[in-house]
């Protein structure tokens, strides 16, 4: 029986799994794409880092939407869980989390022992979500590694009044179309953004010191200023930001 | 009124209903002997006589209208009035509520859609006028009616849904309205409550021909108490540890006291269900094996769910004991008053909760979460009832604050569109793992 446990995360943009030794040090990662046949997919992805790392009999536990799909999980637990115990994992204090995944957008109180003591999160629209920029950027041919740069260096935010991604793609267009500066176009988005998230998280702003920020979207600098800016506070990005579900599933005692 | 169509609806209100109704029980005896269990927990033996009054009451009314007077009312109105007029009372919410279970409710909501009723209405409204429009029902055929009969006590939808019926069927409409109490109940606004209730007497006896009574409005009146007390006590023994019934058994059994309040058969019902409550609590039996956690329920329920949830709360040891729906409808009816049915009746049906403030809700949320020993709060945020829903994050918050563990959830009590069963489950899956 290896001490190595294996935890996936079946997220609705991105499969991620970690590998972690008995101390809870991250072993080996892999993150791809969510393929439509989630459950080969998981059982592929396993497979490859039980390969790498020689995790052979390692329980899994998987999480995300997909995760009553994966074979031979020895334990399925929710996304929300799982966050917590992984950011617990990674920083050791409580305090709000903010995940900022591709259809979802999750603020998650982290208990003084990592435990959930309330979470909220966007209903039935991708409005605050990865997706929104997913939409959006390519409109603005705005690389996602140059975000921060046209983030900072915009001389004010050109206002993006709608949160939808919908609508704001359109209301882009029209922006655009009256010569506004892309840099300009960049930092309202991001700034609708960080009003979305702070209207998400609401009162549970109120009961926490400080403000944390995981999920695929914690990469984009932009976001992380902008929130920052929105809160006047910083925000601290956890390490492995894209990772934390699943590193909170492989620790979940099996 | 023709004396052929009062046989018919005689004959089926006192021998076809109740002999279906046991039809329904040697099926299910039968289905037993052949070894067919049903999962989950225990049904209770009340439901059989729940399922044979219900069928008696849509199959009588299918002959209702020629024999007897028909009258379509809100919920909240006061009904007790109607009963010394010998009227056949039907309920469009309760019978939405039947569309929604049998999931028929979106396909007649539908038909409301495409007439021009907006998506924002109330599914309950929807349903209820796109059966209008179609005359399609699960329960065979609805009455016509002679009057329709509204109270603003639940919502102000009421009176444009209300309106609409009376354009599509040209039928009188009476409204009843019920200032909302902001504060502390308000006598003047009682009183002028009591003086619309007088009003509706009056027209009551005109469509029936029938003259006011007030010995026999009195006699109602203590019926309607007494069921209303027995209805108490049913929901009081979920307070037992583990309960022996849960909301969701509440959800299903709250349809005599709302449909036939007032009405000797509704008394007797109660009785028998209490009965079978005591029976079940002094020998111990729980509706849910392993009851770890005890949540009060705020809000309709989602009827097209009611089975899933249920099923789903209780493989984790979760069991809803208490609901603010089903308590509505023992919190004020014991103040009736067969001594003074008008004024009586003012107060019950100006002081329900949800025609209250703010101040109220919470305080009753956290009484009934105190009294019941629940341990956290669920707040189905229903996209149908607006004035129901608004005001749930603040009560979250106050509730949290109490020590509560407390998860609004988005839904719908009939429009399945408006839900989303993968993302509800695993709000409901994160919610039960925060208490471990």
């Amino acid at each position: 029986m290896s001490a190595l446990r294996i935890g996936i995360d079946l997220g609705s943009t991105t499969t991620k799994a970690v590998v972690l030794d008995a101390s809870g040090k991250i072993v080996a990662t892999a993150l791809e794409r969510s393929e439509p046949r989630a459950g080969d997919q998981a059982q592929r992805m396993i497979a490859e880092l039980v390969r790498k790392t020689g995790a052979e009999g390692a329980p899994v536990i998987a999480t995300g939407y997909g995760r009553k799909l994966v074979p031979g999980a020895s334990k399925v637990v929710t996304e929300i869980t799982c966050h917590a115990r992984g950011v617990f994992a990674q920083l050791g204090r409580a305090g709000l989390l903010i995940d900022m995944g591709g259809q979802d957008t999750k603020a998650i109180l982290v208990d003084g022992t990592g435990r959930v003591a309330d979470f909220a999160m966007n209903d039935k629209c991708a409005a605050g979500t990865g997706r929104f920029l997913e939409v959006i950027l390519p409109r603005l041919q705005a690389p996602w590694d140059k975000l921060r740069g046209m983030y900072q260096s915009a001389p004010e935010a050109v206002q993006v009044s709608s949160t939808c991604t919908v609508f704001a793609e359109s209301e882009v267009i029209s922006l655009l179309a009256n010569g506004q500066a892309v840099e300009g176009i960049v930092r309202g988005l991001h700034d609708a953004l960080a009003e979305r998230v702070v209207a998400l998280a609401g009162r549970m702003l109120e009961m926490s010191k400080e403000v944390m920020l995981s999920g695929g979207v914690a990469n984009n600098g932009a976001m992380v200023d902008a929130l920052g800016a929105r809160l006047g506070a910083p925000v601290t990005v956890v390490p492995e930001p894209s990772h934390v579900g699943a590193i909170g599933a492989a620790l979940t005692p099996p | 009124m023709s004396l052929i169509r009062r046989l018919q609806y005689e004959a089926a209100d006192r021998l076809a209903g109740p002999m279906l109704g046991r039809y329904g029980r040697l099926r299910a005896l039968a289905r037993r002997s052949r070894g067919k269990r049903r999962a989950g927990p225990p049904q209770l033996q009340s439901t059989r006589k729940l399922k044979e009054l219900l069928t008696t009451h849509y199959l009588a009314g299918r002959y209702a209208d020629g024999a007897v007077p028909v009258a379509w009312v809100t919920s909240g109105f006061p009904v007790e009035i109607l009963r010394p007029f010998g009227f056949h009372v039907v309920y469009p919410e309760n019978h939405a509520a039947l569309c929604a279970v049998q999931r028929q409710g979106v396909q007649l909501a539908q038909v409301a859609e495409q007439w021009g009723v907006p998506r924002d209405t109330c599914a309950y409204a929807r349903c209820d006028i796109g059966s209008t429009l179609a005359q399609m029902t699960p329960v065979g055929r609805i009455p016509r009616p002679d009057v329709l009969l509204a109270c603003t006590n639940i919502c102000q939808t009421v009176v444009y849904w209300y309106r609409t019926l009376a354009s599509l069927l040209n039928v009188p409409l009476f409204v009843i309205d019920t200032p909302y109490q902001y504060g502390e109940p308000d006598a003047h606004a009682e009183r002028f409550v009591a003086r619309q209730i007088e009003e509706a007497i009056a027209l009551c006896a005109r469509i029936s021909g029938v003259e006011r009574d007030d010995g026999a409005l009195g006699l109602v009146a203590r019926e309607a108490k007494q069921a209303s007390e027995l209805w108490g006590e049913c929901l009081a023994y979920a307070k037992r540890k583990p309960a022996p019934w849960s909301g969701f058994d509440q959800f299903i059994h709250i349809g005599p006291i709302v449909t036939l309040r007032g009405l000797p058969e509704c008394t007797a019902y109660y009785r028998m269900l209490r009965d079978e409550l005591s029976e079940r609590a002094r020998l111990g039996i729980a509706v849910v094996e392993n009851e770890k956690h005890r949540l009060v329920w705020d809000n309709l329920p989602v009827w097209f769910e009611l089975r899933e949830m249920s099923q789903l709360l209780a493989r984790e040891g979760f069991n809803i004991v208490v609901t603010t729906y089903t308590n509505g409808w023992a919190e004020t009816a014991p103040m009736f008053d067969e001594h003074d049915p008008i004024g009586s009746a003012a107060r019950v049906y100006s002081r329900v909760f949800i025609n209250r403030g703010m101040g109220h809700r919470t305080a009753l949320l956290r009484s009934l979460a105190k009294e019941w020993g629940c341990d956290g709060v669920l707040l189905h945020s229903n996209r149908s009832c607006k004035p129901y829903s608004v005001g749930q994050l603040d009560l979250a918050s106050q509730l949290t604050r109490d020590g509560l563990r407390t998860l609004v959830l988005d839904g719908d009590h009939l429009d399945s569109r408006s839900y989303s069963k993968e993302q509800a489950e695993g709000r409901l899956s994160a919610f039960m793992e925060s208490f471990a």
